[in-house]
């Protein structure tokens, strides 16, 4: 049985959702492709059926957090150890998977990688509008100094998890704008994760979920989000399953 | 007792008016009465203090507000404040859940479809004379787990 999973959120896109999966199934043969359908109301679902991936269909648009947590839960309940996001509108080249798998597999600590646009060397691909850099630079520099290491594309959907970043994302995962939380929401469980560089392209077609309008709601949700989160509690670390570690000391 | 202004008056039949509204609608189950106690607290306390002048004054003296009905007032968006803000948490607390149910009815959905995929893979199998294996993954001995889940999941994500 396979045991990775591409979780696909897609919204309202049907032009870009065959050939999306399609690359996937190319670039990643290795991985079973669910696409969340949140509530399209064109032919989304059915153009994704017809790839052979499996379909998710919200019976209304949840949203894009709402959207990937009913993947993450798929991926919980289907015993499957490796999930990726990859945008259903085809930012997210689907060649890049195997390098976040070889990166996540090469360190057992590793319970995210993240592909980064900003780590290129070379400085090219898509790296959105200048207005949206600069939000992304405010919300790098807020997780990275609350992580304590360097994150640089902290907006990134782009991202592999492991078990147990599935098991943590289907139990827990932000409403809406869930990236910049789920990297913070990883660092309060004590999870680690990481950042690879990949390439990102424009969208193919339609227009892209946030407008201008929403993304000041967005810059203020989410700094709302992680201001509130600093006062919570950080959970403690289920104890280890070996019974040597929780046997009760003695009396 | 003073007599009773057109002002006070006013202030005393809103109040009353409020009261048997809210007690009205509880009665033809229209409100439950989970949200109407807040409701019947805020009419009741501003209907007393509409109609006991003496301790509309008092208050307000002891708070160095000159003018009676602006304490009156100031109690009033005191309790409406808090209504609200209790309907935004009820609100919250709807739409998470509702976000739960959402999803859950995604994933039966998918896999009841997917069930009847394989049943009708099976019956055509059956028919072409191929008794076959179970098309199925397995996927049945999971279910107690993932109820199991379900029910945990309710109660702890808040």
């Amino acid at each position: 049985m396979r045991r990775n999973l591409a979780i696909v959120p897609a919204f309202n896109e049907v032009d870009a959702i065959a050939p999306t999966v399609a690359a996937i199934h190319e670039a990643a043969p290795d991985f079973d492709v669910l696409v969340i359908d949140d509530g399209s109301v064109d032919a989304t679902a059915e153009r994704a059926s017809a790839t052979g991936a499996t379909v998710l269909r919200m019976p209304f648009n949840l949203g894009i957090g709402g959207a990937m947590q009913g993947g993450y839960m798929y991926a919980l309940e289907n015993d499957y150890d490796v999930a990726v996001q990859v945008d259903g509108d085809g930012q997210h080249d689907p060649r890049h998977i195997h390098d976040l798998l070889t990166r996540l597999h090469s360190d057992a600590e590793l319970n995210m990688v993240t592909g980064s646009r900003f780590l290129d060397a070379d400085g090219e691909g898509y790296r959105s509008s200048t207005a949206r850099r600069i939000g992304i630079r405010v919300f790098a520099s807020v997780v990275s100094l609350i992580t304590r290491q360097r994150v640089t594309d902290p907006t990134s959907g782009f991202r592999m998890t492991n078990r147990r970043g599935i098991e943590l994302f289907a139990r827990d995962y932000p409403h809406d704008y869930p990236e910049v939380e789920a990297i913070l929401l990883m660092h309060a469980y004590r999870l680690r994760s990481c950042e690879i560089p990949v390439r990102m392209r424009p969208r193919q077609t339609g227009e892209s979920a946030i407008s201008s309008s929403q993304s000041v709601y967005y810059m203020v949700k989410v700094l709302l989000a992680v201001f509130v989160g600093l006062f919570r509690r950080r959970p403690t670390v289920e104890p280890p399953v070996h019974a040597s570690s929780t046997t009760e000391p003695a009396l | 007792m003073t007599k009773v202004t057109l002002q006070r008056g006013l202030a005393i039949a809103v109040t009353f008016a409020l009261l048997l509204l809210v007690f009205e609608l509880v009665r033809r189950k229209r409100l439950s009465e989970r949200y109407a106690i807040l409701w019947l607290v805020a009419a009741t306390t501003l209907f007393v203090l509409a109609a006991w002048k003496g301790l509309l004054t008092t208050l307000s003296n002891d708070v160095g507000i000159s003018y009676p009905p602006s304490a009156l007032f100031a109690v009033a968006i005191g309790l409406i404040a808090m209504i609200l803000l209790h309907f935004s948490l009820v609100v919250s607390r709807l739409s998470d859940q509702n976000k739960i149910l959402a999803q859950r009815l995604a994933l039966l959905q998918q896999r009841a479809d997917a069930g009847d995929a394989g049943a009708l893979e099976r019956r055509s199998n059956a028919r072409a004379g191929d008794p076959g294996e179970d098309p199925g993954d397995g996927r049945g001995s999971r279910e107690p787990d993932s109820k199991l889940l379900a029910a945990e999941e309710l109660s702890s994500r808040r």
